[in-house]
């Protein structure tokens, strides 16, 4: 894993280290060479790793307290709301931490997309992120579901009679999924046993993640391949910690705001009355981070094929790095791309928007158009575009000027500059 | 440092979004100063005493508060009873207890620890008495309506005479803010209508936002110590941040490059 | 020169961790507090129990906090035995005055200061109680007389509201 031989100093510490390496692991992690360029959007990383952390202690405290049964479960959260020591508190940090959590992912794609991190050689990265990505929203959904709350139940029966639509086995799938003939309390105690497992497995995958970003080294803004270590890398500790730390305190600044001034608003007011299997509430939407893809399954008129249009939306990203044909990572040097790339960027936001917004009339149709350039971008505009695009001059290195006396990295400079 | 503002900024405007849109579909609700509102919004207790008292002599022989416990009458943070008005008002009620040695129910007093008598026994009791309208819990009723307070307080007030071409079964009434404008709650609320013993003159707008004081407590009775811990929090983070900042810069000036 | 700037820098970092590490106890606390009883746990703290049906010798066992309370209505030998006992046979000396109010009445908490199992009645050596997980012996005053115990059974406070009910806690 390490480029050099590490030997501890200590008799003791070589001793341990020669039977389990774990401090050759900690000097691999503390040495580890990163581009000396790397700037804040960079930072994302860092900060999904503290919100699964968070997520998982603050979840395992709630865990103690919940109750999963259909008839306890909604009075259980006001126990925690109420009685529990801070446990308004744990569970406001679980909820929003769940909108941060996707916030910062959010960020963490559009960056890799804008600098072409999926490209080769890190397709393995890319392809695990987007297993993360598919686990969290599991993890997301069922989680909302055990407050027990109106939201929560037919957020449930909803999302779960999307697998009706699966020719001649979707009713039973759908059976099968509820262990009865509606959304109930069996349904609510499997929801609980795998919102409570999710989290681990990707904490495992996140190993996985880092592992293999640690083979190929750090993509940075130019894009290009660098020795490590060099001149242009630096360890990783103190100096991305101490920036990673940086960037992560202002997240949290943000993150306190909404937990101590706002903690419902990325909520919605139903889900603080207790699930009733007679009424639906008038207005059903899922949470924010999901109402990009409802917006497109909402666009297609056909039950199964809403349903493939949702999950392709999701899993065309996994073929990403072999839908970008160009040889080019970083967008800085790709004039064209990146005008698509801002342009998918204002799609996915008006998806999340009419989403949110009745399906009818006009919402539908712009819902319709954005559906369809989403995948057209994908399928279309990507391929077609390593071709046909003229890039501009990659500088060799991150701090030597360019073989031939080149401007570019000062152009890149300046390009970044007026990008943001 | 320029380059991470827009980050801050753009995060910022992301989630600022959520409040604007949320405005721009709603009715245009009746306005009050709330002072549990801001950044070190607190309470105002003579509000939550006489929310209280409107609750117990109109609301209460309909909607139940099966998430109170008569004990939060004197915590702190809340309408701050004390301990021994808290102990009256819970002995005042007649609590179901039981089984005794005997293996039968009985009535007693009630206490601290109990829980806030509800109306009904059961939902569909509570259905029965009303027409079919089950009377909403009030514990989290402030919560889990759109418009939060406002939209309670516009609606005790928002009762009227149906415009014409609007008809009305029995039992149902108009009222402006309500969903669909028609409801089965009738006006409960009159000038005078209970007598507040700190002399506060009981109109049905005063006793509106009592009332709706209250029950924004009751739906949030940690909110003053949110609030607090909150600030801060803020504080705090933003202490740090600095810290870290300059230790950064200092860091990072070991090797030519900007941070 | 150089030496100011290495402390100014070494005050700076040890400033940042200090505060840091200030934040990250303020938010470990929390954690742990929340194991803590909760205010609706807290808030049951008494409970009545009517002793009209109890007979001379006979002990009734009561929850209170979710624990076994036993309440013994003593007979004249038990009350004579217990009073007899010398302070220098006791492992844990206390009079038998101090631990019944009433001496008709022993009220305490039925758990083995031992471990935590719930000794049987009218059982042992001692004529009083007897702890089967390990044998410890409690005499009629509920006191620890032989055995791995190491203090008396102990008695929780209580008052009797009126000759028919006992108010513990």
């Amino acid at each position: 894993m390490s480029d050099h031989e590490y030997i501890p100093k200590s008799k003791f510490g070589k001793w341990f280290n020669d039977r389990l390496p774990l401090l050759s692991l900690a000097n691999h992690l503390t040495d580890y060479p990163t581009p000396k360029n790397l700037n804040y959007w960079w930072t994302f990383g860092g900060i999904l790793t503290f919100c699964l952390i968070t997520q998982i202690v603050t979840g395992l405290v709630l865990a103690m307290h919940y109750i999963a049964h259909a008839d306890m479960a909604f009075e259980s959260v006001e126990h925690i709301m109420r009685d529990v020591n801070y446990g308004w508190l744990i569970r406001y940090i679980h909820a929003n931490g769940a909108s941060m959590f996707f916030l910062a992912v959010y960020i963490h794609i559009f960056r890799s997309l804008f600098y072409g991190s999926y490209k080769s050689p890190r397709e393995i990265i890319w392809i695990i992120g987007i297993i993360i990505y598919l686990l969290m929203m599991a993890a997301a959904f069922m989680g909302y579901v055990l407050p027990w709350g109106q939201m929560s139940f037919w957020g449930a029966t909803v999302i779960t009679n999307l697998f009706s639509a699966i020719p001649l086995v979707g009713e039973g799938i759908v059976t099968w999924l509820w262990g009865g003939y509606s959304v109930d309390n069996p349904t609510l105690t499997r929801f609980f046993t795998l919102h409570y497992l999710i989290p681990f497995l990707i904490l495992g995958l996140v190993v996985l993640h880092i592992w293999a970003l640690h083979v190929p080294g750090n993509n940075n803004p130019v894009g290009i391949d660098i020795k490590k270590p060099s001149k242009d890398t630096v360890p990783f500790h103190p100096y991305i910690v101490i920036k990673d730390g940086f960037a992560l305190l202002m997240f949290l600044i943000v993150f306190a705001f909404f937990v101590f001034y706002t903690p419902n608003i990325l909520g919605h007011a139903d889900n603080y009355i207790e699930a009733d299997p007679l009424v639906t509430p008038a207005h059903i939407v899922p949470e924010w981070y999901l109402l990009p893809f409802y917006a497109i399954l909402r666009s297609v008129p056909d039950k199964l094929l809403g349903v493939i249009a949702m999950l392709s939306a999701i899993l065309i990203l996994a073929a990403l790095p072999w839908l970008d044909t160009s040889k080019i990572r970083s967008a800085v040097f790709r004039p064209l791309y990146k005008q698509f790339y801002w342009i998918l960027v204002a799609d996915v936001l008006i998806l999340g928007y009419v989403g949110a917004m009745p399906a009818e009339g006009l919402y539908l149709l712009i819902a319709r158009v954005a559906t369809a350039y989403y995948f057209l971008h994908f399928l279309v505009v990507l391929p077609v575009l390593g071709f046909k695009e003229k890039t501009l001059p990659v500088p060799l290195s991150i701090t030597e000027p360019i073989l031939g006396g080149s401007p570019n990295l000062v152009a890149a400079k300046n390009d970044e500059r007026l990008k943001e | 440092m320029k380059f991470f503002f827009k980050i801050f900024l753009f995060i910022t405007i992301f989630f600022l979004s959520p409040y604007t849109l949320n405005a721009a579909e709603k009715v245009e609700y009746l306005k009050t100063d709330w002072s549990f509102k801001g950044l070190f919004g607190k309470f105002d207790r003579g509000a939550l005493q006489r929310g209280y008292q409107v609750y117990t002599e109109v609301c209460s022989s309909c909607h139940s508060m099966k998430y109170l416990s008569y004990r939060n009458l004197s915590q702190k943070g809340g309408p701050e009873f004390t301990e021994e008005q808290a102990k009256a008002i819970a002995a005042s009620f007649e609590v179901k207890d039981g089984p005794n040695a005997d293996g039968e129910m009985f009535t007693r007093p009630g206490k601290l620890s109990d829980k806030f008598v509800m109306p009904y026994d059961n939902v569909k009791a509570a259905q029965a008495a009303n027409g079919g309208a089950y009377p909403p819990d009030m514990s989290v009723l402030a919560k889990a309506r759109g418009g939060g307070v406002d939209y309670i307080y516009s609606l005790l007030q928002g009762y009227e005479e149906p415009p014409a071409g609007v008809t009305l079964d029995d039992g149902v009434y108009y009222n402006k803010y309500m969903y669909g404008n028609k409801i089965k709650m009738s006006n409960q609320l009159s000038d005078g209508l209970v007598e507040y013993g700190d002399g506060t003159n009981a109109t049905v707008e005063q006793m509106s936002k009592d009332v709706t004081t209250f029950l924004m407590w009751a739906a949030e009775p940690h909110l003053e110590s949110r609030h607090q811990m909150g600030f801060k929090a803020i504080v705090y983070l933003i202490i740090l941040t600095i810290l870290v900042y300059f230790s950064m810069k200092r860091i990072w000036s070991r090797i030519k490059t900007e941070v | 020169m150089s030496e100011k700037k290495t402390n100014r820098r070494d005050f700076l970092f040890t400033a940042t961790y200090a505060v840091g590490a200030v934040g990250v106890g303020a938010t470990v606390w929390p954690m742990i507090d929340q194991m803590n009883p909760d205010a609706s746990v807290k808030a049951l703290a008494s409970t009545e129990v009517d002793i009209s049906s109890v007979t001379p010798g006979k002990t009734i066992t009561v929850l209170w906090r979710g624990k076994p309370v036993f309440i013994r209505r003593r007979t004249q030998e038990e009350i004579t035995e217990a009073k007899s006992v010398k302070m220098e046979e006791l492992k844990d000396p206390e009079k038998d005055e101090d631990r019944a109010k009433n001496p008709e009445w022993l009220v305490m908490l039925g758990v083995c200061t031992h471990l935590g199992c719930v000794p049987l009645n009218d059982k042992g050596d001692y004529n009083g109680w007897f702890c089967p997980c390990h044998g410890s012996h409690y005499d009629t005053s509920g006191r620890i007389r032989k055995g791995p115990a190491p203090t008396n059974m102990e008695v929780p406070k209580y008052e009797f509201v009126n000759s028919n009910t006992i108010k513990i806690g």
